[in-house]
């Protein structure tokens, strides 16, 4: 098996980052939403007690360093185009590595992960058109050989994530 | 379950959001006046760029304008896919209250697929620990006992049918963005 053409294949094992007082203020405050005007950063500064150099300076090493993934506008999914779907395969233990680069390998496959279940692969197919969810799906099929779980979405709940430092 | 979130249509957007989205799915500039600099690129007023954040916001369009911490570099190394096999006529009600707990980061409904798939609510939580996640599963079946079906009737079947389960992921096989294309 040649892993070099799987696309990504990282073990979930990270870094946990170094943070300063006003880095912790900062992701704890700024997870709520930054404010809508002409100088969000001089309105967190004020809030922090910080200045807006500082503030800025602060975020631009966090988002460098990749401690916040994104920073910004969030957009509903459905305004950016496209289709999505959460779908699921039962792969068995021996034929997993095979059937990752097998479903790897579809471009409309955005995120992939293995978890604990008979139904131990859990990917998002992403697609431009909505007809062409069910297509990928027909071809994974056929690819691999396994049936393909496909569980869209009916509704979307608003979350109140919060994960303070 | 008759739901007209089924079907997702591709709602318009005007030429102005279109662009707006284009120039900031990839992050807000982390500058001064981020909006004046939307506004050059837009040829339009900072005043306009503004109103056109506040309507997006109104609109749903943009969920919310903030910071997304990576969680795994804030220590919280551990997630779990919970999922629920909800009664069908409290599942609206009983998501919404589960989606607002602050471990939850992804709060849906699904399909069923009977027999190989009985759970309907899917809720993903995040901790610092097994034991945390392990606790936050507890929280939820808590909220959901009442509302739990459970299946166990058909004696026929070898396989147990359980309520409730969570799914933690043990590798990233593949992750990329999503983006608007055009």
């Amino acid at each position: 098996m040649d892993n070099a053409t799987i696309t990504k294949n990282e073990k979930i094992c990270h870094e946990v980052a170094e943070l300063s007082a006003l880095d912790k203020s900062l992701i704890n405050l700024l997870q709520h939403g930054l404010p809508v005007c002409e100088r969000p950063f001089e309105q967190i500064a004020n809030e922090l007690g910080s200045s807006e150099a500082e503030v800025i300076q602060h975020l631009k090493e966090l988002k460098e360093s990749r401690v916040l993934s994104r920073f910004g506008p969030m957009f509903d999914a459905v305004y950016l185009g496209g289709a999505f779907t959460l779908a699921a395969l039962a792969v068995p233990d021996e034929d997993f590595a095979k059937v990752t680069e097998q479903v790897n390998s579809f471009e409309q496959i955005a995120h992939n992960y293995r978890r604990t279940h008979r139904f131990n692969m859990w990917f998002v197919i992403a697609t431009e058109e909505a007809d062409e969810i069910e297509k990928v799906i027909l071809a994974i099929e056929e690819k691999t050989g396994l049936s393909v779980l496909n569980t869209p979405k009916l509704k979307e709940f608003y979350v109140g994530l919060y994960l303070p430092v | 379950m008759s739901d007209n979130n089924i079907n997702q249509e591709k709602p318009a957007l005007t030429p102005l959001e279109r662009q707006y989205i284009l120039l900031t799915q990839n992050g807000l500039p982390i500058i001064e006046k981020p909006y004046h600099h939307i506004a050059e690129q837009m040829a339009i007023s900072v005043e306009q760029v503004l109103a056109l954040t506040n309507d997006m916001l109104t609109r749903g369009i943009i969920r919310r304008i903030a910071a997304v911490p990576n969680h795994y570099k804030l220590g919280y190394q551990y997630n779990g896919m919970t999922v629920w096999d909800v009664d069908d006529e409290q599942a609206e009600k009983f998501g919404d209250a589960v989606g607002r707990l602050p471990f939850v980061s992804h709060c849906y409904l699904r399909p069923r697929h009977l027999p190989h798939w009985n759970y309907n609510l899917f809720a993903m939580v995040h901790g610092k620990t097994p034991q945390a996640i392990d606790k936050y599963r507890g929280q939820i079946k808590e909220l959901l006992k009442e509302v739990l079906v459970s299946r166990n009737n058909d004696s026929s079947q070898q396989i147990t049918t359980q309520s409730n389960d969570m799914l933690t992921s043990t590798e990233i096989l593949k992750k990329t963005g999503l983006r608007l294309k055009r």
